[in-house]
């Protein structure tokens, strides 16, 4: 038995995730939105960016399961004691990754660690031992070899395993997928599968399934490599970086997704009432905004995390473990950018909504002596959605861009916490060592990169399909 | 157009005390001068006199907002919102938890910021602007296509790296400037090039990608047709007409960050090592010095209301319809 | 004949989703110099993808699939980009629709002239200006001088066309395309550029294709005349032949669906159906499925030219067998349809004043300065007072910015009224707040101009018709709401399928029943028709009158009609009122103020509309300058500064209202006192 453990970002994970689902079954009854989305999956680079997001979903949403495993008892008598450690799905999957921790650097793929150390050498036939400085031997980076120089060949095998196991899975999509989409129509799926590729499908499946099999041939060898090998080398405590990497997703998703939570409400409430009402509400809310505006964003940022941070360590009895204590300041963090961002939205909905209401359709309700608040829920609101929706798709990549800044600063997430902020912080030191050690680095920089341009693409398809003129982001606000 | 300015600069008075509650809310009334003095202190050295000290040397051992204690007028006036809050209206910062005269540091500190942030905003407006520019001329074209691709990549790509990897490129691989510090005269080219062209080359992605948007906007409207129907090459439709419609947004656009320049670049100075505002400030935040933080708020929130004002000037000076109206 | 433009098989295509439209789809068409040609036709048929082929100026979507255009024997089509530019501007110029986005905002009027002087001409400096200001005086901008160095904005939208004409001549090009040139202007400045560019074309020998979708306009200005339909023409001939004896089936129905004092009490013909997308393959004649004279040949076939005497042409089945005398199966029969239109008599109504309003204002402040003082009013709507019958239409009309929009809503109280009454059934709704004005909300209702607007694109019919009813709590709900809304389809035309559907999927004319649906789903006894039709082609236009003129004798309603379009008003109204700047000027029944006009502003406005029956000389009154702004109209009579029949006393006071029979009032100082 396990004690399972609810975080709060892990409910609100949750909370958002119903929501999304909630929206889609919406859309799906409303053939309108149902033939805008359709044309967001029209878009090969959207579809191909969906792919790569959704594998970053996954990862994220397993690290979403936490729970505490029970301490082997002595005694079988004795209560269950549970471990202070909370655990995810996630670490349990990535227990490879997580628990050969070695003592300190080491390059990827190495089997020696990154640095010399003095090593006893035990005498034979009584002589004395003597000490040598070298690289030792990992203590699981390739220790199932029995000859160092046999490292390459091993590497090359276990690889191409991991391939064709991935091609193999790869084909079985393919050959699924092909099988679906035949279904319920005439052409057979031989025949489903020769249009996907010549592109005559409405959905670009050929993009999808590139997508997938770039994605399946890189992480196909990397899963079997990683059992044996540190695929990313590991960082100064030993810690395999492709574990750090993989905990890092969680923490930028929902930086990326969780601040639209506090921003979405405060931005909709503000925008639609001022543009609605005009007069003195427009005047205050305006006021607010420009206010807000005019603090500039880190600051007031880095204010608030500083004094959460005293609030955390004034009151430490109020966290039970350093994760949910880590947890709450990530939640924290979100609610701060939440409150410092819901401006530009706002200002947005404000501008639109003023248009709206001078719409026809707005003064035939009000002929009819319709309320305002039906009058908001039936005529505008449903009217200014597209905006809200490419807004907080946009606003993703730079809030995930936002977390590596701020955790630089030092008013990010919690610096027990992974993030790609801590990684890249962190390893900005060990740019100055001789050798470099520059893996911690790429490999932040790859899954950060992968994850941002895969939501920037999507971004651009979502707005290319709802709004082809409107136009969010300014260029990226100036965070340093 | 007079008391259109007027009426702007004094809808600022406002805002700026706005600004001023929300900082004085933020630093003493959600967090007391107690907590503050006692994360300073360190959880080892917290005793109730060690703390009252700390407030004592700090100025944090009076009321909040009244002083019932005090007379006349210094019953308002002697009291933590007046001196920490009320006088910031004048650029009366205080000290910093070291002593030092903040004021003093920020009129020292910002030539550097600004010697680094001005030259990155210029070129970087220039650059965005013809690559933008470019992009649109050849709109639908493989040029435009990639470069489109490109900008996307590159704005997926955090600040960090590029400084990270202009340093390590740069300044460690080919030793072509000091890869960080700075130093006054003409000694500062050489400190300050790196900074600049990694802060321009980090923002083209973003920006260029905007302006070209803008650009393609103006270019499928009425006038631009009327332009092409009189015979005029596309070289003038593109220099003349477009561009002078599209500077317009974007012109205004950029105006309002002029003023705070001078605050400077947080991540970017604290790499490079310059002595700006910016490595001030990201210093203050990891020293968790309140007294620099609430003041630097306070400056930027000036900057920032300058760079409205501005706003609006400028919009009565390059578009003719607000000018004459 | 010396040809001057010859085009031959022209074709467009636009890449979009799908199939590509072919928007202009074989156009062979010759314009001799100095000719003006008329290509006429509704939206969409592809006449203005036509003129920016010639131009070479396609967006960026189209280009030419085929054909050649010639000038003097050079073909355009085949020069490459700089050499056209040579052309464009130089030989063959154009004027587009809304001069109001079509001039560089940001540059002097001037400089927009000069530029064509110095690219075509090689003009600059001093010369060029001089030249600029020449331009500008000889399409009739006063104080040109001045005007040079001004910017777009600030010229009225008849002086932006005007400017934009005077670029377009500035380098003497042999041919002038003009794409709608009058549609965004008023009635009276229409009038003033059509005779500045009959004018010019007078002096200058220029040929003009002018390319227009107004009828009136084309009898005034064309020597020629080419109707579109679906990308191609159907009908070539010239103006009076066309105007007298048009051949095509289309034509004849484009004609037989005008609204204008002719018909009043007719039911206007309609051409049922849509114009065809033109991204499908045609196998027989376009509009075979609009016409009253199909036969089988129609649907299969893909009708030729056939050429009458005099150069007519035209491509029908039906008009080629008869032309070679042979009967065809159904040409008898719809051929009774044009015997003589359905009888359908304006509904008399019982006279009883249902809406009395007396001295509405409606001012809206000017603020200004550092703490934004009201320093003056808008005044919109300023004293109007006028009294609609229960079960008849008072039209009320005037040109744009004159406040008769602002009427209409003030009486329905969506804005409300600075000061005055306003009667409804003997309430004064000005008066009435919240509930007690909600519940009477059902009474009087509202139909908008724009059918794309006045619908939300996110709700379904079905959520739109019953909007009004669960908001005023009509019906009961459950099955007499569903019966109703049946009802209710019935009565506007439309099928019972569009309940479950969404406003895109209807055409602008089927959108349009939905709104008067909307309207009428509450029972009113008023409704207030703010420009109706005026987003409308003809041809829908005519259904959409046609319905409005069987409801009011159907239901008893009254309209409110507020339009700019006299042919319309000619139509149908019983009363009307014309409002000049906030103020009527003019009312009484139809046949006195449209028959025998008093007031100087409605005999103007009467002459300036441009009339097919025109071939008879008419005198026509030209209004020189501008409607005035609101915010400073001119002292004493606001008409005054325009009047030519002006008198000391017109610029001093505003004349009082005089009583010239029981039922026509006229405000002006010509009639005081003779009553």
């Amino acid at each position: 038995m396990t004690m399972p453990v609810l975080l709060l970002t892990d409910a609100l994970i949750l909370l958002l995730l119903a929501g999304v689902v909630g929206y889609f079954y919406f859309v799906s009854r409303r053939p309108q939105m149902r033939a805008t989305w359709m044309r967001v999956t029209e878009s090969p680079s959207g579809m191909a960016a969906l792919v790569v997001l959704f594998a970053y979903l996954v990862v994220g949403l397993l690290d979403s399961v936490h729970y505490r495993p029970v301490l082997e008892a002595k005694d079988p008598k004795a209560a269950t004691v549970y471990s202070v450690e909370v655990l995810s799905l996630l670490d349990v999957l990535a227990s490879p990754l997580r628990e050969r921790q070695e003592r300190t650097y080491s390059a990827p793929f190495d089997t020696r660690a990154y640095s010399k150390e003095t090593i006893e050498i035990p005498g034979t036939d009584g002589a004395p031992g003597k000490q040598v400085r070298e690289f030792p031997r990992l203590q699981f980076g390739g220790v199932h070899l029995a000859l160092e120089s046999e490292r390459d060949r091993d590497i090359l095998v276990t690889a191409l395993r991991g391939f064709s196991l991935a091609f193999a899975l790869w084909l079985a999509l393919a050959a699924l997928l092909s099988a679906v989409l035949a279904r319920g129509s005439a052409i057979s799926s031989s025949e489903t599968m020769r249009r996907i590729w010549r592109g005559e499908t409405r959905v670009p499946w050929s993009a999808v399934l590139i997508m997938l099999g770039l994605l399946l041939a890189i992480g196909g060898p990397v899963i079997t490599l990683c059992t044996r090998y540190h695929v990313l080398g590991t960082d100064k405590v030993g810690q395999d970086v492709m574990y750090l990497a993989l905990k890092s997703i969680r923490t930028g998703l929902v930086i990326g997704t969780l601040t639209t939570l506090v921003l979405l409400p405060l931005a909709v409430v503000a925008g639609v009432t001022a543009g609605y009402f005009r007069g003195w509400v427009d005047d205050v809310v305006q006021y607010v905004y420009t206010t807000l505006n005019s603090i500039p964003g880190v600051l007031l940022i880095a204010a608030s995390v500083l004094l959460m941070q005293v609030y955390i360590d004034t009151h430490p009895d109020l966290f039970p473990t350093s994760v949910q204590r880590a947890d709450l300041r990530l939640l924290f963090l979100c609610i701060i950018l939440g409150l410092t961002s819901w401006t530009g939205l706002a200002r947005l909905l404000r501008g639109e909504v003023l248009k709206l209401r001078e719409f026809e359709y707005v003064q035939a309700a009000q002929a009819f002596g319709v309320g305002h608040s039906r009058i908001i829920s039936r005529h505008i609101l449903p009217n200014v959605m597209h905006v809200v929706l490419i807004s907080l798709v946009l606003d993703f990549s730079g809030l995930v861009l936002a977390e590596a800044v701020l955790s630089y600063v030092g008013v990010g997430v919690d610096p027990s916490m992974t993030s790609f902020g801590t990684m890249i912080n962190a390893a900005r030191l060990e740019m100055g060592r001789e050798p470099m050690v520059w893996w911690s680095l790429a490999a932040a920089f790859v899954f950060m990169f992968v994850l941002v341009l895969a939501a920037n693409l999507f971004a651009d398809s979502v707005r290319d399909a709802f709004d082809p003129r409107i136009r969010v982001r300014g260029p990226a606000m100036q965070k340093g | 157009m007079l008391a259109y300015i007027i009426r702007r600069m004094l809808y600022a008075i406002p805002i700026l005390i706005g600004v001023n509650l929300i900082t004085f809310a933020l630093f003493f009334v959600v967090n007391t001068p107690e907590d503050i003095a006692r994360m300073q202190l360190g959880a080892k050295r917290v005793t109730p006199e060690a703390i009252e000290k700390w407030k004592g040397e700090h100025g944090y051992d009076k009321p909040l907002l009244y002083n019932a204690a005090a007379n006349g007028t210094d019953k308002i006036s002697d009291t933590i919102f007046f001196d920490k809050s009320v006088r910031l209206f004048v650029f009366d910062f205080g000290n910093a938890d070291d002593g030092r005269s903040i004021g003093h540091e920020i009129s020292t500190r910002m030539w550097p910021s600004l010697a680094l942030a001005l030259p990155t905003f210029l070129i970087g407006l220039l650059f965005n602007v013809t690559i933008a520019l470019l992009m649109a001329f050849f709109r639908a074209t493989y040029l435009d296509f990639w470069g489109v691709v490109l900008c996307v990549a590159m704005m997926s790509i955090s600040g960090l790296f590029y400084i990270i990897g202009g340093q390590y490129l740069i300044s460690k691989l080919w030793n072509l400037v000091p890869i960080s510090g700075f130093s006054g005269g003409f000694d500062a080219f050489k400190f300050l090039a790196l900074p600049v062209a990694v802060g321009v080359i980090g923002g083209v992605g973003s920006g260029a990608r905007w302006y070209r948007s803008f650009f393609l906007e103006e270019m499928g409207k009425d006038y631009v047709r009327t332009a092409r129907a009189k015979g005029l090459s596309e070289n003038v439709v593109m220099f003349r007409h477009v561009l002078q419609n599209a500077m317009i947004p974007i012109l205004t656009g950029v105006v309002v960050v002029i003023p705070t320049l001078f605050m400077g670049s947080l991540i970017s100075e604290s790499f490079f090592g310059i002595p700006g505002l910016g490595s001030y400030t990201i210093d203050a935040i990891q020293a968790q010095d309140f007294a620099i933080v609430r003041a630097m708020v306070f400056m930027g929130s000036v900057l920032y209301i300058a760079g409205l004002l501005l706003t609006d000037i400028s919009y009565t000076l390059v578009d003719p319809r607000i000018r004459l109206e | 004949m010396d040809k001057l433009l010859e085009i031959d098989n022209l074709r467009t295509e636009i890449e979009g989703a799908g199939a590509p439209t072919r928007a202009v789809d074989g156009i062979s068409l010759d314009i001799e110099r100095g000719e003006t040609f008329a290509l006429v036709g509704e939206s969409g048929c592809g006449k203005s993808m036509t003129a920016l082929s010639l131009m070479r100026l396609l967006p960026e979507a189209g280009h030419i699939a085929g054909g050649s255009v010639r000038i003097d024997g050079k073909d355009l089509l085949a020069l490459p980009e700089s050499e056209m530019r040579d052309q464009r501007g130089r030989r063959i110029a154009m004027i587009f629709q809304e001069p109001g986005t079509s001039l560089n905002a940001v540059m002097t009027v001037g400089r927009q002239i000069e530029e064509v002087l110095e690219r075509h001409l090689g003009l600059a400096g001093e010369v060029s200006r001089a030249r600029a200001q020449s331009l500008l005086e000889a399409v009739g901008v006063p104080d040109a001088a001045r005007r040079l160095g001004e910017y777009p904005f600030q010229l009225s939208g008849g002086l932006k066309q005007r400017a934009m004409i005077a670029m377009a001549l500035a380098a003497e090009p042999d041919i002038l395309v003009a794409d709608e040139p009058t549609t965004a202007l008023d009635v009276t400045i229409q009038s003033q550029v059509l005779d500045l560019l009959k004018q010019l074309q007078a002096d200058r020998g220029m040929a003009i294709l002018l390319i227009t979708h107004d009828l009136g306009i084309v009898s005034g200005m064309a020597k020629r005349v080419a109707v579109m339909y679906a990308g191609e023409l159907v009908e070539v001939a010239s103006r009076d032949a066309f105007f007298s004896d048009p051949q095509h089936p289309y034509s004849r129905k484009l004609f037989a669906s005008l609204p204008g004092a002719g018909r009043r009490g007719e039911e206007l013909a309609v051409i049922p159906g849509q114009v065809p997308p033109l991204n499908t393959a045609f196998h027989g004649c376009r509009f075979a499925d609009r016409c009253d004279f199909v036969h089988a040949r129609c649907r299969d076939e893909s009708p030729g030219w056939t050429c009458l005497p005099d150069g007519h042409a035209v491509r029908c089945h039906w008009v080629e067998d008869r032309q070679k005398g042979i009967a065809t199966r159904g040409m008898d029969a719809p051929r009774a349809t044009f015997a003589g239109a359905a009888k359908a008599p304006l509904a008399a109504g019982d006279g009883k004043a249902l809406l009395k309003v007396t001295e509405l204002k409606v001012h809206f402040p000017i603020r200004k300065g550092v703490f934004k003082k009201t320093v003056g009013q808008v005044k919109a709507v300023d004293g109007v007072s006028l009294e609609v019958a229960s079960g008849r239409t008072l039209a009320l009309v005037g040109e744009s910015g004159c406040g008769k929009t602002t009427v209409g809503k003030a009486i329905l109280q969506l804005i409300r009224p600075t000061s005055g009454e306003v009667l409804f059934d003997g309430v004064d709704l000005v008066q009435l707040r919240g509930e007690a004005l909600r519940t009477r909300r059902r009474e009087f209702q509202i139909i908008f101009q724009d059918p794309y607007a006045s619908l939300n694109p996110r709700l379904r019919v079905e959520d739109i018709l019953l909007e009004g009813m669960s908001a005023l709590g009509v019906g009961a709900g459950g099955e007499s709401r569903r019966q109703r809304l049946n009802q209710l389809l019935d009565q506007v035309g439309l099928p019972q399928s569009a309940l479950a559907r969404y406003p895109h999927e209807f055409s602008g004319g089927q959108r349009q029943r939905i709104a008067i649906a909307r309207a009428l789903a509450v029972e009113p006894r008023l409704i207030i028709c703010d420009e109706p039709t005026s987003a409308l082609d003809v041809s829908v236009q005519a259904q959409i009158l046609n319905l409005l003129a069987r409801l009011q004798r159907e239901l008893g309603l009254a309209y409110l009609f507020i339009t700019h379009n006299l042919a319309v008003v000619e139509y149908l109204a019983h009363e009307v009122a014309v409002m000049y700047l906030g103020r009527i000027v003019e009312r009484g029944t139809a046949d006195e103020v449209l028959g025998s006009p008093k007031h100087p502003y409605t005999q103007a406005l009467l002459s300036a509309v441009p009339r097919i029956d025109a071939g008879a000389a008419r005198a026509v009154i030209k209004l020189e300058g501008e409607l005035p702004s609101p915010v400073n109209p001119p002292s004493g009579c606001h008409f005054h500064p325009r009047c030519r029949d002006v008198m000391p006393e017109c610029r001093t006071q505003y004349p009082g209202v005089t009583a010239l029979s029981a039922t026509r009032r006229v405000s002006c100082w010509l009639h005081a006192g003779k009553t």
